[in-house]
């Protein structure tokens, strides 16, 4: 009988489809992340392995593992595994890409109406008993309408999001490193350079991933270009925007507000002063938490190991060129 | 100054529309606290108003037109006009005027930012952030509904109900509606889909919006018995009129996941009362009537105002009259 080691919490139908494939699973009962002595003593009898970001499969943890023939990860990305390595072990690193963008993108929309509207603002309150009476100038936001979105990163999200705004009537821009003609025409996008995006746009949203050449992609100097009446949108990764220089921008009104769903670090810093503003609206890292969304990472991260174990073609292998 | 005719104008507003009366030649008394003018002062300020700029907090009934007697046009700085006793003032000839249109598309966009927020947790999320409360990603945490691929429901597809409905197209959302007037041409142009109950509607979207206006036949439309009939996961959205939905079963409702969540922009009475239980609860997202609140829809509508004032004194036809019956006597 294979053996399953779970070192992560890992939505219920993904779990069902190991059980009734037949295998001993077993899962760290303990707070994520997983020790590593516990790692390591349990990877040397496992014959699949379901991680996330967390869990760091490296070599040392590769030459433990005697039968070990999978390692899924319950994530898009794998920075935590040593992909190489693996293939030379002819063991499979496993993802799930493809299920989380949608999911993202509505996030991203949800975000960018709340920061434009003020609603936690405006929400908190009433929680407070500050709404007293109809007031025709509190609370005034900004208008989607008829206005012009900037997205930064046209890949699978950015495009998700550019396209939910048809509704809205709104013109969009997008800077990505290759243009993507079919997609100007199918969305009616318009092509420009990150710095007339930025001018030229109502709100700014960012889709690229993180990587050397992003890290604080959008500063001081970004901002500056942005209009006074700009909202930034992000949530991608938080060290893509340099947060000390949001927080200036948004105390001297250079732009007007910023929704962010990821920060630098994580958590935030409780005593960061953009928790301060009015104008900012932060949420914990939930552009991806909605139950069809991680019901789709455990139920892909669950298939992938059930299709290297038997034999068949995994729904999304990384290294597939490296095994034999 | 003697010859001038008097506006008063019962809160602060937009200055240009201030602007735009007094180059007309109209002396513009505005109340300047941030509470509405008291029923006494609103009394004395029209016994010698020719006009009135008001909200929907100010009452104009038969009292207040008897003793003004120089009243001849009141604007109100909102599409609804509860507040007004319009055959009064009709029987008085004094003209009434309302602002639609103007805030149709900011409305919308307000039911969406609910929609979303109710239904991705983002004011829950920002307040735990705040708080400190959050100290660790966790993938089985703050879990919300898609919105992408499931099933709106409309009820009521006038204005703002429409722009409510076009906006879930780029989200890949099936449409449904319901209202006494089937829009064919919408359907055809669109790709909604019409149920001619409302049962159906409530049975079988994921996200239910109320857009129909506060009548007899809409009061408590939304009580015990319809959400009952919701899916465990539906999210209720009202950006219309507090009363079309029943708060003590929405209270339950919510309370006992017979639905999912909600988001208000309107309660029953305005402001909610403080000891309200739907303030206690996480999933119920609560917005102080802001639906046509952005900077451009605010000018719009008080520019409206003012070009019904003025429009009427020039003898022109005022853009937006409620009983225009009186105009032509």
């Amino acid at each position: 009988m294979y053996k399953v080691f779970i070192t992560c919490e890992v939505a219920q139908k993904g779990l069902d489809l190991l059980n009734e494939a037949g295998y001993e699973v077993e899962i760290f009962p303990g707070t994520p992340p997983v020790p590593r002595a516990i790692l390591l003593d349990k990877v040397a009898e496992a014959d699949a392995l379901l991680t996330d970001v967390d869990d760091m499969i490296d070599e040392e943890v590769i030459n433990i593992a005697s039968r070990l023939k999978v390692v899924s990860n319950n994530a898009v990305g794998y920075d935590n595994i040593d992909i190489d390595f693996a293939g030379k072990n002819n063991i499979a690193v496993c993802n799930t890409p493809g299920v989380l963008g949608e999911s993202v993108a509505d996030f991203t929309w949800g975000l960018m109406i709340a920061t434009a509207r003020f609603i936690p603002h405006a929400v908190n309150n009433v929680l407070t008993g500050g709404w007293t009476r109809f007031d025709p100038i509190p609370f005034l936001g900004f208008d989607l309408y008829q206005r012009t979105l900037g997205i930064v990163g046209l890949g699978e999200i950015g495009t998700a999001v550019a396209k939910r705004a048809v509704g809205f009537d709104m013109r969009i821009l997008y800077f990505s490193k290759t243009r993507k003609y079919q997609l100007e025409n199918q969305y009616g996008l318009q092509y420009c350079e990150l710095s007339e995006l930025l001018q030229r746009s109502d709100f700014v949203s960012i889709h690229v991933p993180r990587n050397p050449e992003t890290h604080h992609l959008i500063g001081e100097q970004e901002l500056q270009l942005m209009k006074s009446s700009g909202i930034l949108i992000n949530t991608a990764r938080g060290s893509i925007v340099d947060q000390a220089a949001l927080y200036q921008a948004l105390q001297d009104g250079v732009i007007a507000g910023a929704g962010i769903d990821v920060t630098d670090p994580e958590p935030i810093d409780p005593k960061d002063p953009l928790l301060t503003l009015r104008n900012v609206v932060v949420t914990p890292h939930i552009g991806s938490a909605s139950t069809d969304a991680i019901d789709g990472m455990g139920i892909t991260a669950a298939s992938n190991i059930i299709a290297i174990l038997e034999g068949k073609l995994p729904i999304s292998c990384v290294n597939t060129s490296d095994l034999s | 100054m003697g010859d001038k005719k008097k506006v008063f104008v019962t809160r602060k507003i937009d200055p240009e529309a201030i602007e735009l009366m007094k180059d007309s030649g109209f002396d513009v008394h505005i109340w300047q606290d941030e509470m509405p003018p008291s029923r006494d002062i609103l009394l004395e300020q029209c016994k010698d108003a020719s006009a009135l700029l008001t909200l929907v907090t100010d009452k104009i009934d038969d009292e207040l037109m008897s003793q003004s007697p120089q009243l001849k046009v009141v604007a109100n700085m909102a599409v609804g006009y509860d507040n007004f006793d319009v055959p009064s003032a009709t029987k008085r000839g004094i003209a009434m005027a309302n602002t639609p249109g103007v805030l149709t598309k900011t409305t919308a966009d307000l039911t969406w930012a609910l929609l979303m927020a109710a239904g991705r947790l983002v004011v829950q999320g920002d307040r735990d952030v705040r708080a400190g409360k959050w100290k660790t990603w966790l993938p089985l945490g703050y879990l919300g509904q898609d919105i992408y691929d499931s099933t709106l429901g409309v009820l009521g597809l006038g204005q703002i109900g429409l722009e409510v409905a076009k906006r879930g197209l780029g989200f890949d959302m099936k449409i449904l509606y319901f209202d006494t007037y089937r829009r064919q041409d919408m359907e055809e142009k669109y790709g909604f889909e019409y149920s001619s109950d409302v049962e159906t509607v409530l049975k079988k979207a994921d996200f239910i919006s109320v857009h129909t206006p506060l009548t007899e036949e809409t009061y408590h439309l939304i009580g015990e018995k319809e959400f009952a009939m919701m899916k465990p996961n539906a999210i209720l959205v009202n950006a219309a009129r507090g009363p079309i939905v029943d708060p003590k079963a929405l209270y339950e409702a919510l309370k006992s996941n017979v639905i999912a969540g909600a988001g208000l922009d309107v309660t029953e009475p305005e402001p909610i009362l403080m000891d309200d239980p739907l303030l206690t609860l996480d999933n119920c997202v609560i917005a102080p009537h802001i639906g046509s609140a952005s900077v451009a829809t605010r000018n719009k509508m008080a520019m409206l105002s003012a070009q019904n004032i003025i429009a009427y004194f020039q003898n022109k036809p005022m853009p937006t009259c409620v009983n225009p019956e009186v105009l032509s006597s």
